[in-house]
């Protein structure tokens, strides 16, 4: 049969072909679906922005002649030796054990060609990532894989996690066929087992205890290293507020379009809310402490071009973070692996299935052949190459609104093309003036 | 600070009456003198966290939250209660505290011993890593709770749900169990564990009879994901 519905055939909107092929997988195995990626249903996003360029009523600056700046400071509320960013679009925390060596050093050479920041993850510091990475975020997670103090020392920033866009509320997940002997070795742990990490940290229960948790990281590392809390989208306004409570000098906020190297399917697509929607709670919560653009807000989930750059620095970001976009560049879900991806029942532009290391990009895997397909060096320049565009497309934009800085996009720049996306950016819908939800 | 006999066994005396934790944290990081002794600290937090060199450190009084925090080759003691997080994350050296610890006592401590001559809260020894765990007195719920690796060696009695999750850590009891959480059973004593115990409560400066311990760790059944598992997740 080659086109069902051309045969008069009717599919169900309940219970669509992918639902029926999940009640049929679980039917089968009894275990509930775990991939990677972030959330595939279509929510309101930044293309339901649009940016409105200068005219009659705002001037312009030259799209070639004129400076339009993109440099970010991150961290100079507390911390001795804030970071300084030459480009406003960072590398999101994501594991090694999750990602291969060989991949954590690539996104490390591309964000230091560009001048900025990555980020370790659940599973410690590798030498290769903190060798290749001039500015390096280190993540303090519940699980505290690999956690050591000299690591800590060593870090340009530290990032206290407390959940993540992909699944707030859940711990890492870490399946036995990616536990080799070196990652089981970062943790602590036996190789082969599937692991399981903890959803809560060991050592400290709410915003209170938090508090303190920051005063001994500022302690152990003398006030040095700015302190990042990073938060999976949910009750973004309130989440923000007690974050700044707590002591943060940044505050991450990662929609539910954020990636993961493995989680349930019913986890990353019904829980978390759109990073659009996350933007301006955050915003209001910083704004009504005093403290936005000096607690810098850093976005995540779902940034793929300089125009989702412009758009959520004019919602109100001082940067946003990049993980799934980093690895598409780096070679994940290339159509040269078609054959192979069809060899493990994927297909490019499908492929989310990381958590079982099977990855023909040899990204998402710890097999030493794999692996050894993904050159650091050639990886690096492909990263290094999709940060100058994001930049350049976003300086493109920022100029055709008139700024000299990006930081200088403003929620005034945007409408929105949905009341569903005016409602959540609280920006007028487009021709109108009209913010749901803000009068009539 | 005032310098102790300094220039013969180089002993500093800090008062926190008078110094701030920074100031205290600031001079133990970059040690001028091989000894301390820490007065007043009024149950202050981060006392004493992120040592790194072998050093003495004694504390008078009690320390709030995360004493002795990611001690690395420094030998702690602390002549009273401990708050919450007492030698979290540990990697080497030793803490010992002579009254009693809140909770998360040693939470993923990656090395070195810590001994709590009073009784330990609940969490104690939560994710550890391989560090030495001594209670002289009782744990509290949830104590080794995905314990990874290290000894855990209880002299009295442990709450709730012991080992919940456990991976590879070993754990001894010497008082009752009040019950096991997922996946901790009790193992057989065999020589070799009859040995270390006996070789950690020297260590801790505890005298009691090995024979009155029982062994527990995991039983690995929860180390692959399985459908029917789940009720013990």
């Amino acid at each position: 049969m080659t086109d069902p519905t051309q045969a008069g055939l009717r599919e169900s909107a309940t219970f669509d072909r992918a639902t029926i092929a999940g009640i049929q997988r679980a039917a089968e195995t009894g275990v509930y679906d775990i991939r990677g990626w972030g959330a595939k249903r279509a929510v309101p996003h930044f293309d339901d922005l649009l940016l409105l360029g200068a005219s009659m009523s705002r001037y312009p600056l030259e799209g070639y002649r004129e400076r339009c700046d993109t440099d970010v400071v991150l961290g100079d509320r507390h911390a001795r030796n804030p970071l300084h960013l030459d480009i406003p679009v960072t590398i999101a925390g994501m594991s090694f054990g999750a990602l291969s060596a060989q991949a954590k050093e690539a996104l490390g050479r591309g964000a230091t060609e560009v001048g900025t920041s990555t980020t370790t993850g659940d599973g410690g510091m590798t030498p290769e990532e903190r060798g290749q990475s001039k500015n390096l975020v280190y993540q303090y997670l519940p699980s505290r894989y690999g956690m050591n103090p000299d690591d800590l020392r060593s870090a340009d920033a530290i990032e206290i996690v407390l959940g993540q866009g992909a699944k707030p509320g859940g711990g890492g997940m870490l399946l036995g066929q990616k536990i080799s002997d070196r990652v089981a070795g970062m943790r602590t742990l036996p190789a082969g087992i599937d692991q399981r990490s903890a959803c809560r940290h060991p050592d400290w229960t709410g915003p209170d205890d938090l508090t303190i948790k920051i005063l001994e990281l500022r302690e152990i590392t003398d006030w040095q290293k700015p302190i990042y809390i990073k938060v999976g989208a949910t009750r973004t306004y309130y989440d923000v507020k007690l974050a700044v409570a707590a002591g943060a000098d940044v505050v991450v906020v990662d929609g539910m379009q954020g990636g993961t190297a493995a989680t349930q399917e019913v986890f990353i697509e019904h829980v978390g809310i759109p990073t659009l929607a996350a933007i301006p709670q955050a915003v209001q919560a910083l704004a009504e402490l005093g403290l936005h653009r000096k607690v810098q807000l850093i976005v995540s989930g779902g940034i793929r071009t300089g125009a989702d750059v412009a758009k959520a620095m004019a919602l109100g970001a001082d940067a946003v973070a990049i993980g799934t976009a980093a690895l598409i560049a780096l070679g994940d879900n290339h159509p040269r692996y078609a054959d192979e991806y069809a060899k493990i029942g994927s297909a490019p532009g499908y492929y989310d299935d990381y958590q079982d290391g099977r990855d023909p990009a040899g990204i998402t895997t710890q097999d030493p052949e794999l692996s050894a397909r993904l050159d650091p060096v050639e990886g690096g320049r492909r990263v290094a190459n999709y940060l100058r565009v994001l930049t350049l497309e976003a300086q493109t934009l920022a100029r055709a609104c008139g700024k000299a800085h990006l930081r200088n996009l403003e929620p005034e720049d945007l409408v929105a093309l949905t009341i569903e996306a005016a409602a959540m950016a609280r920006v007028p819908l487009a021709g109108t003036s009209w913010i749901p939800g803000q009068g009539f | 600070m005032v310098a102790l006999n300094a220039g013969i066994t180089q002993e500093l005396k800090i008062d926190l009456a008078t110094s701030s934790i920074r100031e205290l944290n600031a001079e133990l990081h970059a040690p001028t003198a091989r000894r301390y002794e820490v007065h007043n600290p009024r149950g202050a937090e981060a006392i004493a966290v992120g040592l790194r060199d072998e050093i003495d450190v004694e504390i008078h009084g009690p320390a709030g939250y995360y004493c002795a925090g990611m001690n690395m080759h420094a030998d702690i003691v602390v002549h009273g209660n401990v708050g919450t997080g007492v030698a979290e994350n540990m990697m080497s050296g030793s803490v010992r505290v002579r009254g009693d610890a809140s909770q998360s006592a040693g939470a993923t401590a990656h090395g070195g011993l810590l001994v709590i001559e009073g009784s330990a809260s609940m969490r104690c020894g939560i994710s550890m890593k391989g560090v030495d765990i001594v209670v002289g007195g009782n744990v509290g719920p949830m104590s080794a709770f995905m314990a990874q690796a290290g000894r855990l060696v209880v002299c009295g009695d442990a709450g709730e749900g012991l080992g919940d999750s456990i991976y590879e850590a070993r754990l001894y009891v010497r008082g009752s169990v009040a019950s096991l959480g997922s996946d901790c059973v009790e193992k057989q004593m065999r020589d070799e564990h009859v040995a270390e115990l006996t070789e950690l409560l020297a260590a801790a400066g505890m005298d009691h009879d090995v024979s009155q311990f029982r062994r527990f760790g995991s039983a690995r059944r929860l180390y692959h994901f399985a459908a029917h598992n789940s009720a013990a997740y």
